[in-house]
């Protein structure tokens, strides 16, 4: 089969699934498929196309999740403020991009693991100001009881019309990403991934340059930080913490980093793994067991399943 | 806020900064000469204070947990290099992700094993209890030991890191690795001793914590946490920039709880991000 036709294939099957499939496969694995992969996009993006593995992706969608929420409709109602859910949804994106730039403009000053040491740091900072904070954050409670809105008459607490949005807004996050590597800007990115003293040379702002990868990182993880606190309906400081923010790095690398791809496919992997692996090992243990499947990804299969998919297709 | 109380923080700053300084001296030296980002660091400190809690329990002696809980973590240590990372040499991403890994499957089975109750190990009668201070009023000795253990093992690693053979070897390591290598030198087997080395400090600073403070599931991170940012701020590889490191961070910890209790953490990363702006490499770093 051609690859143009395994596409359409695939986008088809996604937009028949909630009518042909029990809603257990849309919900539970394709529309949660969908966010994390949106989040691991942005991490795709960063480390497959910026040579920049950031560790504070989850943190960024988390900050946009906790806006969201405290601008928005929840239980708590002795904290936060509600605003209109246009504005709501605005601000929210808003605090995801800028935090997602202000992580860029502090981490692009270093490389490699110096960069991930710092985006971890940032990204625990965060799940420690979250956890401390009650004005804003709500401490070790958080939020809860927060629902999506009605937008066009389309009631998003419902599945079928939450995810038709996780789908489409998923796969214009990833048609913008296909699109941006191609543009002057994405190949200057590229080219300050292979070689950051040439582009200097050849008269780039290289530093610019990847502030500008985080800002649109930030915002792609933003949206899908947006979306997993309406399908969680909640958030607290345990859904950011360390082992969270490792899960969309290890969906990254189950995936693939080198197509943006890579992020839906370790997302589907993933999630899958975590709602049947309770069938064959006690549920307690499951970070046992992802711990060894990324032991056996890193030992073996360097470039994720999509890249095992490449080399096999001998391309 | 009254002058005893800003004693009493100085104080809590002083010992935590003391532990941080065991856990990350140990943390920095790995990274300095193997280039490894060891993000497994906070879960050898947790199985160290571990096994020196179950060897306090069955011994009731506070010096065997301490020797055991260092030397089980120190075979962790070499455990994880060799059967893991020397596999990959060189390949620092895929290296940082097996670390990862292992953090993972260690802290689960930790919690399979011990639970997610918080423990504490006991400390010796002599340690136990506490002191009055002039200005502060009474203030736990353990806590001051800490600070001594602190300054005792910035000792020890001076003058192995100054006085040895396999100190210079180190030394030399951390400046180029390469050049050690064409010399003659067994650099693997050096890379062994600084990764036994590592997990040792860890597990050490697992032991002494989990007396001074808690063991429990999540001090992993926190530990990590502490000691990501000593390093950031004082330079990998630098023992003397974990040491300042580790007593900025220390501060802003304590001063930022005690004072602004719920934005505390901020000011850790404030610090991160102005010593980043100035000097890239951290406070004693050095250009690669």
């Amino acid at each position: 089969m051609s690859s143009n036709k395994l596409w359409i294939l695939g986008l088809v099957t996604l937009v028949v699934l909630p009518l042909v499939a029990p809603s257990f496969w849309t919900i539970q694995i394709a529309a949660q498929s969908l966010i994390l992969g949106t989040i691991a996009l942005s991490l795709v993006f960063l480390a497959g196309y910026g040579g920049m593995v950031s560790l504070a992706q989850l943190a960024v969608a988390g900050l946009t999740g906790y806006v969201a929420a405290h601008f928005g409709i929840q239980s708590d109602s002795s904290l936060g403020v509600s605003l209109p859910f246009g504005l709501n949804i605005a601000l929210a994106i808003l605090a995801g991009t800028l935090f997602g730039s202000l992580i860029g403009f502090v981490a692009v000053r270093c490389q490699g693991i110096y960069m991930i040491m710092i985006t971890l740091a940032i990204a625990v900072c965060m799940f420690y100001l979250a956890r401390q904070n009650l004005g804003f954050f709500n401490a070790y409670n958080g939020f809860h009881g927060v629902a999506p809105p009605k937008i066009l008459g389309f009631d998003l607490k419902s599945p079928i019309p939450f995810y038709y949005l996780c789908l489409v807004s998923s796969t214009l996050l990833y048609v913008l990403v296909c699109h941006l590597i191609q543009t002057p800007f994405g190949l200057a990115l590229q080219g300050t991934r292979d070689d950051s003293r040439k582009m200097r040379t050849l008269g780039y702002n290289v530093e610019r340059i990847r502030i500008f990868a985080f800002a649109i990182a930030g915002f792609i993880a933003a949206v899908g930080g947006l979306l997993r606190l309406w399908y969680a309906g909640s958030i607290s400081p345990g859904s950011i913490n360390v082992g969270a923010s490792i899960v969309i790095l290890i969906i990254a690398i189950l995936g693939g980093l080198s197509r943006p791809i890579g992020a839906f496919a370790g997302a589907l992997l993933f999630v899958i793994i975590q709602n049947f692996a309770i069938d064959f090992i006690d549920r307690e243990r499951f970070n046992t067991m992802i711990g060894i499947i990324l032991l056996v990804i890193v030992l073996f299969l360097p470039g994720g399943i999509v890249g095992f998919f490449t080399l096999s297709r001998g391309k | 806020m009254d002058f005893t109380f800003f004693l009493k923080v100085v104080l809590n700053s002083l010992t935590l900064a003391a532990l941080y300084f065991i856990v990350a001296a140990g943390f920095t030296l790995v990274f300095g000469l193997m280039r490894v980002l060891n993000l497994a660091h906070g879960a050898i400190y947790l199985f160290g204070a571990y096994v020196g809690f179950d060897v306090m329990k069955a011994t009731e002696s506070w010096l065997l947990a301490l020797i055991i809980g260092s030397i089980v973590a120190a075979m962790l240590g070499v455990f994880i290099h060799v059967a893991i990372l020397s596999w990959m040499p060189g390949e620092e991403l895929r290296q940082t992700l097996a670390t990862i890994a292992v953090s993972l499957i260690a802290a689960d089975l930790m919690i399979a094993h011990w639970g997610g109750l918080s423990y504490q190990i006991e400390v010796p009668d002599i340690f136990f209890g506490s002191v009055a201070l002039p200005g502060v009023g009474r203030y736990p000795i353990f806590r001051l030991m800490l600070v001594g253990f602190a300054i005792l093992i910035g000792f020890f690693l001076w003058a192995l890191l100054n006085r040895t053979k396999l100190g210079l070897m180190i030394r030399a390591g951390v400046d180029d690795r390469d050049m050690l290598a064409s010399l003659g030198k067994n650099v693997a087997l050096v890379f062994v001793a600084v990764a036994a080395l590592g997990a040792f400090l860890a597990g050490l600073g697992g032991v002494i914590g989990g007396s001074a403070f808690a063991i429990a599931p999540g001090e992993d991170s926190k530990v990590l946490l502490s000691s990501l940012v000593v390093v950031i701020v004082g330079g990998m590889g630098s023992v003397g920039g974990a040491a300042l490191g580790a007593i900025l961070v220390g501060f802003a910890e304590q001063f930022g709880l005690a004072y602004t209790p719920t934005y505390g953490v901020v000011y850790t990363f404030l610090i991160m991000v102005l010593v980043l702006m100035v000097r890239p490499k951290g406070i004693f770093g050095r250009a690669a």
